[in-house]
Parts: structure tokens; sequence; C-alpha cells
């Protein structure tokens, strides 16, 4: 494919219209700016849940455990988890990159409904902005963990109402995306674009948008009830009045088990994206790719009661969801599969973006087995709830998510600002990020089978040691972010001019200029082969 | 390691589950990371300059569908036949009433005796009815990789049996408030004579104390029967505790008066050495009534017969 050095239209980072600044991008219906915006907001919260985080793991050295009270500490992981999920993780790639590339993939110039795409953003800061005022407010902030399990965040005096609120706003923004996205693909791919030639990351987007609408409505739903139960003592819930807790159980996890799919399937496209363009091959098992992404969404929202094996649930229901959770084990383990046959006698060109994506998929790896182990039922029982599955769901969302996002940062970073980060300086921060991370979260995953419960501040003597290591895993972890950051915050206002086409991909997006003009193509492309159609003649 | 230590039935039920996954895992992992980095060696540009374009393989892809599914699926069963092992209380096990309010737990024993912490009888199954005064708790002991969730409205029970001399911590595992992490307690296993002396020592017996566990065998040392049966398939279906299987227990069966059917006849026998030999060497002569007639013959040299005869006369 032929690469448009110049275009006639400016890059969409320059203001043309009649608003300048600031205004020109809070009001920009552009898909791009909004990627760009979700971005920016995006990054902040995530430095404020990893501070929180950080403060948590200090206070675990027992030294320094009058740091803080407990209610204190109950505070910390309850917004650690809120924000981490709400604000950075669920909205994560599909806002940022979603928003970003999707069209783009796709050969169209924008989303199908451009100021909805605006109003998701306003929903979604709207929400953030009331998570935020709900911790200074009422009661001080919330002490339940993420999950707001009834009847204690009935009883307890902290703000939940409001940071309950707050979750059912950013909701709308993620469901409104959903749409949007659903929308985009179905109605505005390029001509000759069939659904087998999309890139695999707008499949995985797809099938994301698919959850996003279905499964939200039902968390919705849910924390109304708890804000009405909380106001009006209605009685669904509270089982003083008749309520049933379990049904919160099961309301909660029908929504937030399919939202971990929502986190993890565009991080898996991103994967899928990048691996092809550097092993220089077309992709292994397009279509398997595809539907795995379909089967991991369907199946995804079938498992959600294995959060409550220890619940009391019957021992069909349980026999039930074990089964289902180990059946949605295979679609990824299909994935792992062709990425790795992807390299398979590729021409492999190893830069930052591949080794991010490889260690995406050892993490990845162990998040997913560690989730097959809490599947089953006699080790469940011993794990659940401990820091086992703070560890499992760490390497999942962050080993994998996390890992995916930067991944998918360095991948597409000098296409979204034109400019190019020093090479070095992201393989210097990889070292500190992969040893931290192992060092913190594989502590965390043989503490829990010692029996360390999580959400513990104080702990057993016996867990000393395991703390010791996770903490200054955490150190080492949080040097290696400040330095990846860094690294790119640096590019942004020093780096080299980036090329149209750096790492030689062959998706549309590197057809057009870095940064894309406004309008993405000059022309509408016409698209008459697969994504990853790598013509012989270019290489050697 | 020492926080490994076993010290109830479940949980061996429990680890035996975690090695079989962990190995499978490690195996797994090892072999993705090994295969990522050859290729990424071995395919490099330097070495490899001009990829070859491979769209894909079925073989392969139903391949690595259907070999994982089925290890999933061994994990699945294997993980639920143990689970339910873990769950289904003996008919004879003493029952303990547990409440949970925030931030303590209490205990209730069948004649009224209550306590702070909870005192088991080594190798007595002990069902445990969780209860919750206020919002939901855990009932965690790691050391019998034992947990159940203490649910308003709801009376969860599980059980255990002790095997082990000792201390061991209780945890709460959901978070309940301010002093979650304070929520603890002990489970003390104690000789069934100290737990008795307590339990039918009126109010004012002295609390059993907590005897450290003998250093060394931890692993019960099994009587060699017990370890022939094992061999032999005989405790697939016939427990030496008393627990109900497919066929009869083995526990207090000599001398018991048995009913069964003998070529289809109502007969009443009396199980003696004569009885216990031929039952084994010719399983389908007489069949003790509400159990199936399953049971193969297996073949056992004589003095193999003599010790598994030998040994269940011993099972009181």
């Amino acid at each position: 494919m032929s690469t448009h050095a110049t275009t006639g239209q400016p890059s969409y980072l320059v203001d043309t219209g009649a608003r300048k600044g600031l205004v020109a991008w809070l009001l920009s219906t552009d898909h791009k700016r909004i990627g760009l915006l979700y971005l920016g907001s995006m990054v902040f919260f995530f430095f404020v849940a990893v501070a929180l985080g950080f403060v948590m793991r200090l206070v675990q050295l027992t030294s320094f455990e009058h740091l803080i009270t407990a209610q204190t500490y109950n505070a910390l992981f309850t917004l650690h988890g809120v924000i981490m999920v709400f604000l950075f993780v669920v909205p994560g790639l599909p806002a940022v990159f979603g928003n970003f590339f999707l069209p783009i993939l796709i050969g169209a110039k924008d989303v199908a409904f451009p100021r909805l795409n605006l109003a998701s953003w306003y929903f979604y800061m709207a929400g953030a902005a009331i998570v935020v005022i709900a911790l200074f407010t009422g009661g001080g902030a919330p002490d339940t963990g993420w999950t707001f399990y009834v009847p204690f965040s009935l009883r307890t005096g902290t703000n939940v109402g409001l940071a309950v609120f707050g979750a059912f706003i950013l909701g709308f923004s993620s469901m409104l995306t959903g749409i949007n996205f659903i929308t985009t693909i179905h109605r505005m791919r390029a001509p000759g674009m069939g659904w087998f030639r999309m890139p695999l990351f707008c499949w995985a987007v797809y099938s994301t948008a698919w959850i996003q609408i279905l499964a939200t409505p039902i968390l919705a739903i849910t924390l109304v009830l708890v804000i009405l139960e909380r106001a009006f003592g209605i009685g669904i819930f509270d089982p003083a009045k008749g309520g049933d807790p379990l049904l919160y159980e099961h309301l909660f996890w029908i929504y937030s088990h399919p939202a971990v799919y929502i986190m993890i399937l565009p991080a898996m496209g991103a994967i899928t994206e990048i691996i092809p363009t550097f092993a220089k091959r077309t992709i292994f098992g397009y279509k398997a790719i595809a539907f795995s992404s379909v089967a991991i969404a369907g199946v995804g929202s079938l498992v959600w009661a294995h959060h409550m094996f220890t619940s009391g649930l019957s021992q069909f229901a349980v026999m039930t969801f074990s089964l289902l959770t180990m059946i949605v084990a295979v679609p990824s383990a299909i994935k792992v599969f062709n990425w790795v046959s992807t390299l398979y006698k590729g021409s492999i060109d190893f830069q930052p973006p591949l080794l991010f994506a490889l260690t995406f998929i050892f993490l990845f790896c162990i998040g997913g087995l560690t989730g097959v182990m809490l599947g089953a039922l006699a080790v469940n029982v011993h794990v659940h709830d401990t820091y086992f599955v703070v560890g499992h769901f760490h390497y999942v969302m962050f080993g994998g998510t996390g890992f995916a996002f930067f991944a998918a940062l360095l991948y597409w970073f000098p296409k979204m600002f034109g400019k190019m980060y020093s090479k070095k300086a992201i393989y210097a921060s990889w070292f500190p990020l992969f040893i931290g991370f192992n060092m913190l979260y594989f502590t965390m995953l043989v503490l829990g089978v010692m029996g360390m419960p999580r959400r513990y501040f104080h702990h057993l003597p016996q867990f000393n040691t395991g703390h010791e290591i996770a903490t200054v895993g955490s150190w080492f972890l949080v040097l290696g972010l400040l330095m990846f950051f860094g690294t790119l915050v640096h590019a942004l206002f020093k780096g080299e001019k980036a090329e149209d086409n750096p790492w030689g991909g062959v998706t549309l997006e590197w057809t057009i200029p870095s940064p894309p003009p406004q309008e993405n193509f000059e022309e509408i492309p016409t698209i008459t082969t697969g994504p990853y159609h790598f013509p012989q003649e270019s290489q050697g | 390691m020492d926080w490994m230590k076993q010290a109830s039935i479940s949980a061996q039920k429990s680890d035996a589950v975690f090695f079989y996954v962990f190995g499978l895992s490690v195996a797994f992992l090892l072999f993705i990371t090994v295969l990522m980095i050859y290729f990424v060696i071995r395919y490099s540009r330097k070495r490899h300059p001009k990829a070859e374009q491979i769209e894909g393989h079925m073989g392969l892809e139903v391949l690595w569908t259907v070999i994982p599914l089925l290890l999933f699926l061994s994990i699945f069963y294997y993980g639920w036949t143990n689970y339910e092992y873990m769950r289904q209380a003996p008919r004879d096990a003493m029952e303990v009433k547990v409440t949970a309010r925030q931030w303590a737990w209490s205990f209730q024993y069948p004649n009224g005796k209550q306590s702070k912490v909870l005192y088991a009888p080594l190798n007595k199954p002990m069902k445990l009815e969780v209860r919750t005064l206020d919002v939901i708790h855990g009932f965690f002991v790691p050391a019998f990789r034992l947990k159940i969730d203490a649910v308003p409205t709801h009376a969860n029970t599980t059980w255990f049996q002790a095997t082990r001399l000792g201390s061991y911590d209780i945890e709460c595992t959901v978070i309940c408030g301010v002093d979650h992490s304070l929520m603890l307690s002990k489970v003390i296993v104690v000789p069934e004579a100290a737990f008795k002396a307590w339990y039918f020592g009126g109010e004012d017996a002295p609390a059993p104390q907590p005897v450290a566990a003998p250093p060394q065998p931890v692993a019960p040392a099994l009587h060699p029967a017990v370890a022939l049966m094992t061999a032999k398939g005989c405790l697939a279906c016939h427990s030496v505790d008393g627990k109900p299987m497919v066929g009869p227990t083995f526990k207090g069966l000599f001398g018991k008066r048995e009913a069964v059917l003998v070529a289809g006849a109502a007969r009443t026998v009396t199980v003696d050495d004569a009885y216990l030999r031929q039952a084994i060497q010719a399983p389908m002569k007489s069949v003790v009534r509400g159990y199936p007639p399953s049971m193969p013959v297996t073949p056992l040299a004589a003095k193999e017969l003599d010790e598994i005869v030998g040994y269940l006369k011993t099972l009181k």
C-alpha cells in the first residue's frame, strides 16, 4: 500500500475552527481528540489510584502500621478499586484506542455519532467528579471495597450512596460508547471491508461493546436499588426487611464478571494488532481469534456466580458455574496459541511495543491459569477472598490489560502524536516494571495460598516476610511506571518527529500521516485484501 | 513448609487438586514462554529476513481447542468431586453452631456449651452451621482449607475432620467494617479424651490446652493393609471410617449382622472370618441389601487376603 507523504488537510492537533485552545478540545467531536481527552483523564486517575495502592503497600510494612487508621485503610482499598476499575480499566482501551483508531482501522472519517461520543466523555468526567466528591463529603470515604456488598454497604455511615451514584453515571458513558462503536462497525466500514477483512482489534472492540450494552444496565439498576435501599429502606436487599443479600451478589456479578471481559478483550485486540506488524506476517488463525472474542463475550456472561462459591449456593449452581468457568478459559487459550504461532516463521523486528506485547502474554497466562485454579471448586474453597484472588486479578487486569495498554500506547504513540520516544529509555523502564510487578503480585499469590485474607489492615505475623517482599516490589513497580510515562511525556515535547509508518505496519492507520489529518483520509480507501497483507516484494 | 501443613481431611482433598492444576499450569506457562523466546530468536529479522505468510492451520486450531478443553474439564471434574466430599458432612458429625458478628466469633455445642475459640476433637468429624447477626462475614481456617460465608437469613453449613493436634487460625474473609482484620479466633484440636473431659465437664471444666502437634511424621502412618486395599481398588467403593460410599463401610463391619441376598433370597448372616473371605473372593454370591451388586472379583494372594481380613477385624 502506498503512503501519503503529504496531505492537504491539517493535523487533528491544529485548531482550524472558530474555537481555539482548551475550548476547542473540550467541545471537539473529533474521535481522535476525544480519545486523547480520555487518555489524559485516565492516566491522571491511574496515577491517583497507584498512589493509593502505594500507601496501602507501605502500611503493610509492619513498622509503618500506625501511619494511618484501619478506617482510612478500608477507604484506601475501596477507592483504589473503584478508581482503577471504573475510571481506568473498564473504559481503558476502548475509550482511548477504540475512539482514536476504530474509525481509522475501518476506513471511516469518524464514529457514527460524534456528539454522543463527546457526551460519553462528559458522563465519564461527571461520574468521576461525583466519586471524588463522595470522598470528602457525607460520612467520609466509602469503606466497603469496590464490590459494595450488602448489608454492610447499607449499614455503613460512610458516603456509599454518592459513590455508587458516581458509578451509575459512569455506566452511561460505557453504554453510550458501546452503542456508538457497534453502529460504527456495522455502518461505516470502507468499501470492500467485509467482516473478515476488519483488523482484529475491531472484532475485540465489537464484542466488548455488546457486553457493555447488555451487562451495564444490570449494574445501573443494582446501584439504583442500593441507593433507594439506603435512602428509603425499600427492603430489596436488606435481610432485616425481608430482602436477600445474595440477590445483590448475583446482580452485582452479572455485570461485574462480564466487565472483566470488557476490560481484557480490547487488550487482546491490541496485542493482535501489534504481533503481525513486528513479525511482518499475517496473523495466524484470523477467524479463530475473531470468533474466540465473540465466544469470550458470550460464555463470559454466564460465569458470574464463580465469585460466590462459598456463599452457600446450591450444589447444582456451584457445579454449573465451575463447569462454565472452565469452558470460558478455552477461547483465551486459543488466542494465546494463535499469537505465539504468528511469530512462527515471521521476520521479527524486535521493538518496544512487541516486548510489552509478549510480556502481556506471559503475565496474562499467569492471570488466566490462576483463574483456572480459582474455578476449581476444591481449591476455591481455600483461596477465595484471600490475597490469591488479589494477585490473580492484578495479573489479569494490570499484567493483562495494563501491559496491553502500555503496549498499545507504545505502538500507536508515534501515530497519535507524530513524535517518537526514546526506545532505550522504554527498554530501561521495562526491567523495574517487570521485576516489581512479579515481586508484588506473585508474592500475593503465595500469601493467599498461605491464608492471608484480602482487605486486612493488620496481618498475622506469619505473613510479615511476604508483605515485606511485596512492598519492596511495589517500589520497583512505581519506579518503572514513572520511567515509562516520563519517557513518553518527554517525547511529547522533545521527541523526534515520527515517520508515517515507523513500524512497517499494513493496517490503514499506517497509510495516513502522523499525526492523522482531521478527516483521517483524503479519500476513503477501497479494501481489496485482508488486514494483515504484507506485500512480499517489500521485504528483504 | 510449615504453612502448608494439612490439618484436616479436606486440606488433603483441596491440596491434591491444587497441585494437579499447579503442575499443568507450570507446564503450560513454560511451554508458551520458551516457545515465544525461541521464535523471537530463531525468526529474528537477521536470521530470517523473509517472513512466510501462513494464514492458519485447521488441524492445529482443533488440537489446541480440544486438548485444553479436555484438560480444563478434568480440572473441573477433579475439583468438583473433591469439593463434594468437602461439603457433605458424615451423619455422625457433632454439630456446632457458629455465630459471627462485628467483630467476633462464638461457638455453641450441642449440649449448650459456648466458647470463643473452637475446640475440636482429633479425628472426629465436626459439622458447622454458620450464621451472622449483622453483615456478611467469611469463616476461614487456612490449615483446614475450609471457607464458608456467614450470610444474613441463610444458615450455611460445612464440616471438617481435624487430623493434626494444634491451634489453627480462624480469619474473617469478607470485609465487614473497621475491625475486619481483627475478627480472628482459633480452632484448637485436642485429643478426643481431653475434648470430652471439657465437653461433659460442666461449666467449671478447664478449657483444654492446645497440644503442639507431634514434631515428626504428620502424614498418618498408614496401616499396610490400607495401602494394599488402596492399590487393589477396594477403597474406591468402601470406606474405613464409616463414610457412606458405593459399598458398605468396613468400619464396625466385623461381627455385625447383615441382611444379604443370596441368589435372590433374603438371609441374615453374621460377618465373621469365613463370610469376609467369601465376600471378597466371590462377591456376587451374597450381596448386602441396599447396595448394588457390582463388586468385581479382585485377584489376591493368600497372604494378601489374610492381611486384609485381619485388618478388617480391627475396624471397630
